[in-house]
C-alpha cells in the first residue's frame, strides 16, 4: 500500500511540473488530464469513491475538453509563448518554495488528532449521496442556479459580441 | 467492498496528503506566476483547486466526517460554472485582439 502511494504521488507531481514545463498548450493540457487521472487514482486509494468518478467524468471529461476545444478552436498550435525571465521564475521559485517551507514547519508542531475508528465507507456513493439529499439539499438546489447563470453568462458574452460586429 | 477497511489509512499517515496537496498547489502557483499564455495560466488555476480539493478529501476519509467531500463536490460544481465563463471570455478577447497573451487581459479594466 504504501509503494502505490509513493509511485502515484511522485508520476502525479512529475505530470503537474511537466504542465508548466512544456511550451507546447496542448501537451501540457494533456499533461493536466494525466494530473487529474492520478489524483482520481488517490481518491480511490482514500475510499472515495464517488468524488473519483465525480472527477474523471467533470475535470477530466468536460473541463479539459472544454480547454482542449478552446485551445484548438483559437489555433495556438504553431504560436511558440515568450516565457517570462528568468527573474520570474526565480522569485515564483523562492516565494512558491517558503509557502511549502511554511506548511512544512507548521506542520512540524502540529499535532493532527486522528479519529482512532472513523467510519471508512463514507465515500461509498450510496452514503454521500445519503448525506448529499438529506442535509445539503438547499446547496445543491442553489448549484444548479448557479449553472444556469453561468449559462446566460456564457451565451450573453457571446450575444453581445455579433451584434457589436452587426453595428 | 462496503466492509473493506483500507489499509493506507494506517499505512500513510496524514501528513503526507498534507504535504502532497502543498506540493500540487505550489506547482500551481509557480505556473500562474511564470507563464505568459492566459490559458495556461487558468489551468494552473484549476491545478491549485484539484491540490484543495485533494487536502480536503484525505483529511475527510482520515477523520471520518462526509462534510470535507461534499465540500469538494461542491467546489467541482463552482469550477466547471467558472471554467466555462472564463473560457469564454478569453475567447471573446482573442476575436477582439487576436491574442492570448497575460499582459493584453488588462485592458480589460476598461
Amino acid at each position: 500500500m504504501d509503494k502505490i502511494f509513493y509511485i502515484l504521488s511522485v508520476a502525479t507531481i512529475i505530470c503537474a511540473c511537466m504542465v508548466i514545463i512544456s511550451k507546447h498548450p496542448i501537451r501540457s493540457i494533456l499533461f493536466l488530464v494525466a494530473t487529474f487521472f492520478l489524483i482520481s487514482a488517490h481518491y480511490i486509494l482514500l475510499n472515495a469513491q464517488f468524488l473519483a468518478l465525480v472527477n474523471i467524468v467533470v475535470y477530466a471529461g468536460a473541463i479539459m475538453v472544454l480547454f482542449l476545444f478552446v485551445v484548438m478552436f483559437l489555433n495556438l498550435n504553431k504560436e511558440v509563448e515568450a516565457h517570462k525571465g528568468v527573474f520570474s521564475w526565480f522569485a515564483a521559485i523562492v516565494s512558491g518554495g517558503s509557502f511549502f517551507l511554511i506548511v512544512i514547519k507548521a506542520l512540524e508542531q502540529s499535532k493532527l488528532l486522528i479519529n482512532d475508528s472513523p467510519n471508512h465507507s463514507i465515500g461509498l456513493v450510496e452514503n454521500l449521496g445519503h448525506v448529499l439529499y438529506k442535509e445539503y439539499l438547499l446547496p445543491m438546489e442553489i448549484s444548479s442556479v448557479l449553472f444556469f447563470i453561468a449559462m446566460i453568462g456564457v451565451v450573453l458574452l457571446n450575444r453581445k459580441e455579433k451584434i457589436v460586429k452587426e453595428n | 467492498m462496503e466492509n473493506s477497511t483500507p489499509e493506507i489509512f494506517s499505512a500513510i499517515p496524514l501528513t503526507y496528503y498534507i504535504l502532497l496537496s502543498t506540493a500540487l498547489f505550489v506547482v500551481g502557483l509557480i505556473g500562474v506566476m511564470t507563464r505568459k499564455n492566459i490559458i495556461i495560466v487558468f489551468m494552473c488555476i484549476e491545478m491549485m483547486l484539484n491540490a484543495a480539493n485533494l487536502m480536503l478529501t484525505s483529511t475527510s476519509a482520515y477523520y471520518g466526517n462526509s462534510g470535507g467531500q461534499i465540500m469538494v463536490f461542491f467546489t467541482m460544481a463552482v469550477a466547471a460554472a467558472e471554467v466555462a465563463v472564463g473560457l469564454a471570455i478569453i475567447v471573446m478577447v482573442y476575436k477582439n485582439l487576436k491574442t492570448t497573451h497575460i499582459d493584453i487581459f488588462n485592458k480589460l479594466k476598461g
